[in-house]
């Protein structure tokens, strides 16, 4: 069945599968909305790396919270948000993963690819006090600008 | 695809064919296995072939840095050959290349490692 959309919500449970479900949702809209496969690639691996926040740090993988992955589209973007319903944090605190002396650590590089792999990368405090990464990339030129297009 | 990884020796080379993802869940535990694996049974030289690895996300990344600092532990050495472009890229900007020995053949990858005694 086809939809008219410009805004999706999806809620998404603590589970490892919801991280596949999460990067096979967005590499299908941003098919439709027309990105190219590199792009696709780094969108998928990017909302990828952020339910992996959700369901890793945010919700330390306890199945009673949810993840809330939502897509949104202007004329001009594309705006991913994944909440969780964890503690929150602060990116300052962070430590910079391509610092030399955190290059053997084995965690803490998914932030770093979100911001590498998209247009702007913020992380915000969501409704509940959880983590809400805001992930955004504009529009590839050939896409339609009327901010409607339809998912099948 | 889930990770599959397929063990061959070369002189005193181990070799691991590795074709499909390197992601969180499976991808990751199947690497983390074979390296515990390789080195249980001995091996100090390991060569990682990434030719049919085409996506690695940050869990997988952390599980490629365990298996070098694992394998450093036992004065071993960990070299990778032939990665494809997502897999260059991504060890790229995260600083990796500066840490793993990125070999770009088989032939030289097995030349490349030094005189290390097998226990």
């Amino acid at each position: 069945m086809a939809a008219k959309t410009q805004r999706l919500e999806v809620t998404l449970e603590t589970l490892l599968e919801s991280v596949d479900l999460a990067e096979n949702i967005i590499m299908r809209i941003s098919e439709v909305a027309g990105f190219g496969e590199d792009d696709r690639h780094k969108i998928g691996m990017a909302v990828r790396e952020g339910v992996v926040n959700a369901y890793n740090y945010g919700n330390q993988q306890d199945r009673r919270k949810k993840i809330f992955l939502t897509i949104e589209f202007d004329p001009e973007k594309m705006v991913v948000r994944v909440l969780d319903e964890g503690e929150g944090f602060e990116i300052e605190e962070v430590p910079d993963c391509l610092a030399e002396e955190n290059l053997l650590r084995t965690s803490g590089r998914g932030l770093f690819l979100m911001r590498a792999f998209m247009d702007e990368f913020t992380v915000q405090r969501g409704r509940g006090g959880g983590a809400e990464l805001v992930l955004v990339k504009k529009l590839p030129q050939n896409a339609a600008r009327n901010g409607e297009f339809q998912v099948q | 695809m889930a990770l599959q990884g397929t063990c061959r020796e070369i002189e005193d080379v181990a070799i691991v064919d590795f074709s499909g993802k390197i992601t969180l869940g499976e991808g990751s535990s199947t690497l983390r296995r074979t390296v515990r694996d390789l080195i249980n049974r001995g091996h100090r030289k390991i060569l990682f072939d990434l030719g049919d690895v085409d996506y690695i996300d940050s869990s997988g990344i952390g599980e490629m840095v365990a298996a070098y600092t694992s394998v450093r532990s036992v004065q071993g050495e960990l070299k990778l050959v032939r990665l494809t472009k997502r897999v260059h890229d991504i060890l790229q900007i995260t600083r990796l290349f500066t840490v793993f020995d990125v070999q770009t053949d088989e032939a030289g990858a097995i030349r490349s490692f030094r005189s290390i005694q097998q226990s």
